[in-house]
């Protein structure tokens, strides 16, 4: 049984390990804005430039990027 | 209706501006469009059509030169290396996901920006940039060029970013690990059998719930026990005295089990209460980021004014200006410090002080004062205050700090919890005493059960979940309400003091009737078209009154400032001005806007125009005279008088020719009368009034544009459901009352345990937080239902 002390530390490692990455993630700013990179992650890079210099777009499905108003 | 343009949606009306078979509304529009044509960046228009912004108002191109001064441009950035800069920028217009879009690909418009980052809830953009490529200077103005236009001014330069809301989330982070941890530990105890654990198993738990119990107590919690010793140090018990009690006593009750391995006592409600507390003050201090409510004359006024040398011209800092400086004021630009115009014809516009919009002449020798806005050609001013001793930013800065209690002082939360605190003791006192007599080994552990049962953590819940939902209800209506304190303050007012200009009567919208003869159709499409030549306001006015549309031949088109507009349409001369102008006569009331009208060889008659008041005035003066003693304070003089005196019941309770100061003073003596007293305002010569009101509310037709320092901002358009908003706020009152009554019910519950002795750590982990939950749902879900209800 002694075993479970040995699975206590474990489990205060592994979760002290989360609550640094979350205590982490509010220092680093992640937490100041809650909107924007939910509208950010829905915009294509609609120009990209490769090595080459030549640029690609990709602007189709340009409908899937049409945000309701009653959002804001 | 016509086509909506395409950049901004507003109609383009009967002649839209064409440029590549697309219709805009105005050159304006039409060349943001262009601009992002150019650089491919039409996307804009495809995330959210129609997502543009429409300037009301050219910019000067003089604007941003303040921006060139290095001294004003060091403290805008954040940081600065030479050639890699960082800045933050203001920018209230920012309104949705294009406007995201388009401010995060500023790179495309320009290849000096490397990056830019916006911050949609508080409306700002972080923007990197290479001031080798492009000056600090030309960024800002490439923003207004795409119509997101920087607000740049004292405040924001002083003030440096605060993180607040990252160490409560920290420690609510910290708390919530805790939490967890220490319940599991304590799991095994509430089992049948679980008396039976080893005394290793129940040592080692003891230990660690100790350990992880320190930071939350020692970190999480410090903001209650600073605040009941500052209480204590007023002599007042606040709610943070029982909650500080509570948690030492657990904590102390604890440690004592832990080290005689007993057990590890009361470690999970204790860290479970401060891990509630702090959701509560989460969702408390969750407001309106974007918009601030503790604005000083440094967020109205410019950065840097415009300073004339002989020759030359010079932007300084506003900080270096002093009296005897002459300076240049272009078209729309602020008057900082009263000042005498020295030369240039000078139309003051104090709109933003009085509320009046149509702008003031002033001849030169006379005296301007700070907060006026020049419109018309540049004008050059000699400062005789400086900026801090103008006659409306001496009165806007009067120190408060006496004046206005502490509006938490009164709440009904500091009542309630120091009798509660009193009660508590003395319950556990008695508890206590009688133990001593009877089995003096419980004596100490009645009392502290008693504390600790009583912790009052539902009981500090119950306002930050009632009130943060009304303040989120509120804010869904229109109305933005600065705290919590503030509702409850709201819901105490008895009387209610309105200012008139641009509070009850409409800042654009005017009333305007035709005195005189009666003139034909045509003749009032010829008096638009040649209105329509002028941008002054009552220009303004007379083209939207008359309907219709038509274009004529104009020759002969002068405006002469401060007197009228005249030229020939169609071969008829028309004059349109002041009666002096028109007339030749004296103008012999002054106090009127009336334009007098020469058209078809004769004074045909004048255009009367007047404020039109608020649609909905007189149901919401109705709805709240019926509880409230309602008073009406003008800047203006008593024209309005017999208009208004039926509505507020009786002339007496109707003020005019109120200065700032006297609407000041009127309120600090209705105040002194032991009134709580609302005042709405609209503008800078309200600011005295809304400092010093119980509650002090501001109309505004954007609530990001600038308002006085207030504890409430109100959309104009909401102005009708005041009324409802009172109501909501006595029933959040009631709301939190009932709340109160549960959160003591199950106070008594454990009471009955804790004098016995008899309170066991399962009972406090039972009651506490289902206490809390009760109360927590309970306000919430009430709240919900009745703004239903309300229909807010």
């Amino acid at each position: 049984m002694t075993v479970i002390i040995l699975l206590a530390v474990i489990g205060i490692i592994v979760a002290g390990g989360f609550l640094l990455g979350f205590i982490w993630a509010v220092r680093n700013g992640q937490y100041d804005d809650m909107y924007s990179p939910s509208v950010r992650i829905l915009f294509d890079d609609s120009k990209k430039k490769d090595s080459t210099g030549i640029v690609t777009s990709d602007t189709e499905n340009t409908e899937e990027n049409k945000i309701d108003q009653n959002h804001f | 209706m016509g086509t909506p343009c395409i950049h901004c949606g507003e109609d383009c009306g009967s002649q839209p501006v064409l440029w590549n078979e697309k219709t805009f509304c105005c050159h304006g529009c039409s060349t943001v469009y262009q601009i992002l044509n150019k650089s491919q960046l039409e996307k804009y228009y495809e995330i959210q059509p129609m997502a543009g912004i429409k300037l009301e108002k050219t910019i000067n191109n003089q604007k941003f030169a303040f921006l060139d001064n290095e001294e004003i441009a060091e403290k805008l950035l954040t940081f600065s290396d030479g050639g890699i800069c960082v800045v933050r920028l203001y920018i209230p217009t920012i309104h949705c996901a294009s406007c995201i879009w388009l401010l995060e690909n500023l790179h495309t418009l320009h290849s000096g920006v490397s990056q830019s980052l916006v911050n949609f809830p508080v409306k700002t953009v972080n923007i990197t940039f290479n001031n080798r490529e492009i000056t600090l200077r030309q960024l800002v103005e490439m923003l207004a060029s795409i119509h997101y236009v920087p607000e740049i001014n004292l405040a924001k330069l002083d003030k440096k970013e605060t993180h607040s809301n990252r160490t409560l989330l920290i420690k609510i982070g910290i708390s919530g690990f805790s939490f967890m941890n220490v319940m599991l530990y304590k799991f095994p105890e509430y089992l049948p059998g679980g008396d039976q654990l080893g005394s290793l198993f129940t040592g080692f738990f003891g230990v660690m719930s100790f350990i992880l119990a320190l930071p939350v107590v020692f970190y999480s919690a410090n903001d209650y026990y600073l605040s009941a010793f500052k209480g204590l140090k007023h002599k007042i018990i606040n709610i943070d005295l029982p909650i500080t009690l509570g948690i030492f006593t657990l904590f102390l009750q604890s440690t004592y089990e832990i080290v005689t391995v007993q057990g590890i006592g009361y470690m999970d409600s204790l860290i479970g209460l401060v891990f509630f507390l702090l959701i509560g003050k989460w969702y408390q201090g969750k407001t309106y980021q974007a918009l601030s409510f503790e604005r000083d004359y440094k967020s109205y006024f410019p950065v840097a004014v415009t300073l004339v040398s002989g020759s030359a011209e010079q932007s300084i800092p506003l900080s270096k200006l002093e009296k005897g400086h002459r300076i240049l004021i272009r078209n729309q630009e602020l008057i900082p410090a009263d000042a005498i115009l020295l030369s240039g014809v000078a139309n003051i516009d104090y709109s933003f002080v009085t509320g009046e919009s149509i702008p003031v002449p002033k001849k030169i020798g006379e005296m301007i004062y700070a907060g006026g806005r020049q419109s018309g050609s540049s004008i050059e001013l000699e400062v005789i205050h400086q900026v801090e001793q103008s006659y409306l930013t001496q009165l806007w800065n009067q120190d408060k700090g006496f004046g206005k209690p502490d509006s938490s002082l009164g709440s009904i939360i500091n009542k309630v919890s120091e009798y509660f605190t009193i009660i508590i003791l003395a319950i556990g006192i008695t508890a206590g005493i009688y133990w001593l007599f009877y089995n003096p080994s419980l004596a100490l552990y009645a009392f502290t059960s008693v504390l600790i049962i009583a912790c009052p953590c539902a009981l500090a819940l119950t306002v930050p979940f009632t009130f943060g939902s009304t303040m989120r209800v509120f804010g869904r209506a229109g109305f933005y309400i600065k705290n919590t304190e503030a509702i409850e303050n709201l819901s105490k007012i008895d009387t209610i003091v309105f200012d008139k200009t641009g509070t009850i009567t409409l800042n654009k919208s005017m009333d305007i009737r035709f005195v005189g003869d009666n003139l034909s159709g045509e003749d009032l499409l010829k008096i638009k078209f040649l209105a329509s030549h002028s941008s002054h306001p009552l220009s303004t006015c007379i083209k939207e009154s008359i309907a219709g549309d038509q274009r004529f031949e104009i020759s002969d088109y002068q405006e002469i400032p401060s007197m009228g507009i005249s030229g020939v349409v169609n071969e008829t001369r028309i004059n349109l001005g002041s009666k002096k102008f028109v007339t030749g006569k004296a103008d012999d009331a002054p106090n009127t806007s009336n334009v007098y009208c020469f058209i078809n060889h004769s004074v045909a008659g004048y255009f009367s125009i007047a404020n039109s008041y608020r649609p909905g005035l007189e149901s919401v003066i109705r709805e709240l005279s019926k509880n409230h003693v309602l008073y009406l304070l003008s800047g203006d003089n008593d024209s309005e008088k017999n208009n208004l005196g039926p509505l507020f019941g009786n002339n007496e309770y109707l003020r005019f020719n109120q200065s700032p100061q006297d609407k000041m003073s009127f309120i600090e003596q209705l105040i002194g009368n032991g009134k709580k007293v609302l005042m709405v305002g609209d503008g800078l010569n309200d600011a005295g009034a809304l400092m010093e009101s119980s509650v002090g509310l501001t109309i505004a037709d954007d609530i990001y544009s600038f308002s006085p320092a207030c504890d409430g901002i109100i959309e104009s358009k909401q102005f009708e459901r005041l009324p409802s908003f009172f109501g909501f706020s006595k029933l959040a009152i009631r709301v939190v009352i009932l709340s109160f009554i549960i959160s003591f019910l199950y106070n008594l519950v454990g009471l009955y345990f804790a004098v016995q002795g008899l309170l066991s750590p399962i009972i406090a982990a039972i009651l506490m937080p289902i206490s809390s939950v009760t109360v927590v749902t309970f306000a919430t879900f009430s709240i919900r239902l009745m703004a239903k209800r309300y229909k807010l």
